[in-house]
């Protein structure tokens, strides 16, 4: 059965893309046919962060019209040959969506993926309704401070009341929480929440925590899921993170404040 | 592909019908002077405007019938619509109210909420008479055994839940959401959000949780705002209530 998988904060800039990218790399990487699709219909930034920017033809919003077929439009990643990605339009604003597109899209796409990664842009409106409506997982991405963990309780709030799940009377959508830009040395100084802060706000299973790194501004600027960079403590924050949501027990990693011996081990940052 | 996709759309079916159970309350009317009632209905609405903002309601006759006052309905749903309530249907009315209200397009509900009995006598218990204010004829809102909401799941910023009835909470409260019940609240978590009990006047609501961190308590209006929570108050299991006119927080464990 395929899964749909929503990328989520409510607050912009805290990495869900850059999250959605890894995830789908990852999953794909293991083995699993994955598709990403960017839902920041006006602000595309997905095909940046995958580095396939440049063989964008047809996107999400001609699909939803029927002006060209699911096979025209996803792109092939040049890494991974089982990982897909459709592009957000960037001449189009949110209201090219339709619930009904949306659902017709991701209906098509279960029919062939095992995994469908949806990216979702910032805010509660429609943009964010339409990525998550269709969820059976939502991945809440989560920066440690406090705006940032108040707009997820509210995102979290809507996945629980406003999705096709819940109207449906199913089975809610298995919320995780992804706490990105964690840097122990801060948490330490009492500039930043702590993982039990976060925790105990949300009251949410943590999937991963995500440090602050310099590999992931660097993963952007190339193009590059930073998953890929195995060496890097994000790339292998990550990778936990697809382990554990395929299953697998893997203890958390990057929320102590260990310096040295970790960088040394994995010569990170 | 797409094509089949949109045949199966044009096949959805339109409409179903389905049976829901509603909380409405009831205004029953011990007077047939409607000045004075849209005078008193005006004071009640004052006290939380919002929650009788559009509110559906049913009239209740019985105490006007029993009294021998004649009113006439389309003057008395005047007045109740003036006052910004939505009438959705009388109950306990007369042969004439009950044909006056179906030609407004209200709909007229039988005597006692489940079974109608014309002589109710011990059967109508607690319901109805014992919650008419014994002091005053003033229109009084009853609760006809209103059963209690219960929520497992976090309340999330955001998302408002009201209750008829009492309101018990299995899990958080976040801050910047809102519990609101006519009755008590109970919140066997941390509550951080916004909770409002006794809306409809109950001074004897009260509000208990596990871990008080609100951003505001209420009982029947009477409200205090995360500022006024003291230290000795605060991240502690606590009940508020309300005496003489003010919010009591004690602390919920009994010293002796």
């Amino acid at each position: 059965m395929a899964r749909v998988i929503v990328v989520t904060s409510g607050k912009g800039g805290v990495g869900k893309t850059t999250t959605s990218a890894a995830i789908a790399m990852g999953l794909a990487k293991r083995g699993h046919k994955t598709a990403v699709i960017d839902f920041d219909v006006g602000l595309r930034n997905l095909d940046l962060i995958m580095g396939c920017e440049r063989r964008v033809v047809y996107d999400f919003v001609n699909v939803i019209n029927e002006e060209a077929t699911l096979n025209q439009a996803l792109i092939r990643d040049k890494n991974c040959n089982l990982l897909y990605i459709l592009p957000a339009s960037q001449t189009r604003d949110k209201d090219a969506l339709s619930q009904e597109g949306v659902g017709r899209v991701l209906e098509e796409l279960k029919k062939d993926f095992k995994y469908i990664v949806c990216d979702s842009p910032a805010g509660i409106e429609k943009g964010a309704h339409l990525a998550m409506y269709f969820a059976d997982d939502a991945f809440v991405v989560t920066n440690p401070e406090v705006s940032s963990v108040r707009d997820s309780d509210r995102m979290l709030g809507i996945l629980s009341s406003k999705s096709r799940r819940a109207e449906q009377n199913e089975e809610p959508i298995n919320e995780f929480l992804l706490l990105t830009r964690y840097s122990p040395e801060r948490v330490k100084l009492g500039e930043m929440l702590s993982v039990e802060d976060v925790q105990d706000i949300l009251s949410l299973h943590l999937l991963g925590v995500i440090p602050e790194s310099k590999s992931v501004l660097n993963a952007s600027n190339s193009g590059t899921p930073v998953i890929l960079d195995e060496k890097s403590d994000a790339g292998q924050a990550y990778a936990d993170i697809v382990a554990r949501y395929l299953g697998e027990d893997r203890p958390h990693r990057f929320i102590d404040d260990k310096k040295g011996f970790f960088r040394n081990l994995f010569g990170g940052k | 592909m797409s094509q089949e996709s949109k045949k199966t759309t044009n096949l959805t079916i339109a409409l179903e019908f389905k049976t829901s159970t509603f909380s409405v309350p009831v205004l029953i009317l011990a007077t047939d002077d409607l000045s004075m009632l849209e005078q008193q209905l005006a004071l009640k609405i004052k006290q939380a405007p919002e929650f009788f903002k559009n509110a559906p309601l049913v009239l209740d006759l019985q105490e006007i019938n029993k009294q021998g006052y004649v009113v006439d309905i389309t003057e008395l749903v005047g007045v109740v619509r003036k006052a910004g309530l939505l009438v959705v249907g009388i109950r306990a009315g007369n042969v004439l109210q009950n044909k006056q209200s179906l030609e407004l397009g209200i709909p007229v509900y039988s005597a006692q909420g489940r079974d109608s009995v014309v002589e109710n006598k011990n059967l109508v218990k607690v319901d109805d008479v014992a919650l008419i204010s014994p002091v005053s004829s003033k229109p009084e809102e009853i609760k006809v055994s209103v059963p209690t909401t219960l929520i497992t799941h976090p309340v999330r910023s955001g998302q408002r839940i009201y209750a008829a009835g009492d309101l018990v909470i299995m899990a958080q409260v976040s801050a910047g959401a809102e519990i609101i019940a006519e009755g008590n609240i109970h919140v066997y978590s941390t509550l951080r959000g916004r909770a409002l009990a006794g809306v409809h006047g109950d001074n004897e609501a009260r509000i208990f949780c596990f871990d008080l961190q609100a951003e505001l308590i209420s009982i029947a209006g009477n409200y205090k705002v995360s500022e006024d929570l003291g230290a000795s108050v605060r991240n502690k299991p606590v009940q508020i209530y309300l005496q003489d006119n003010a919010l009591i927080i004690k602390d919920i464990v009994l010293h002796h």
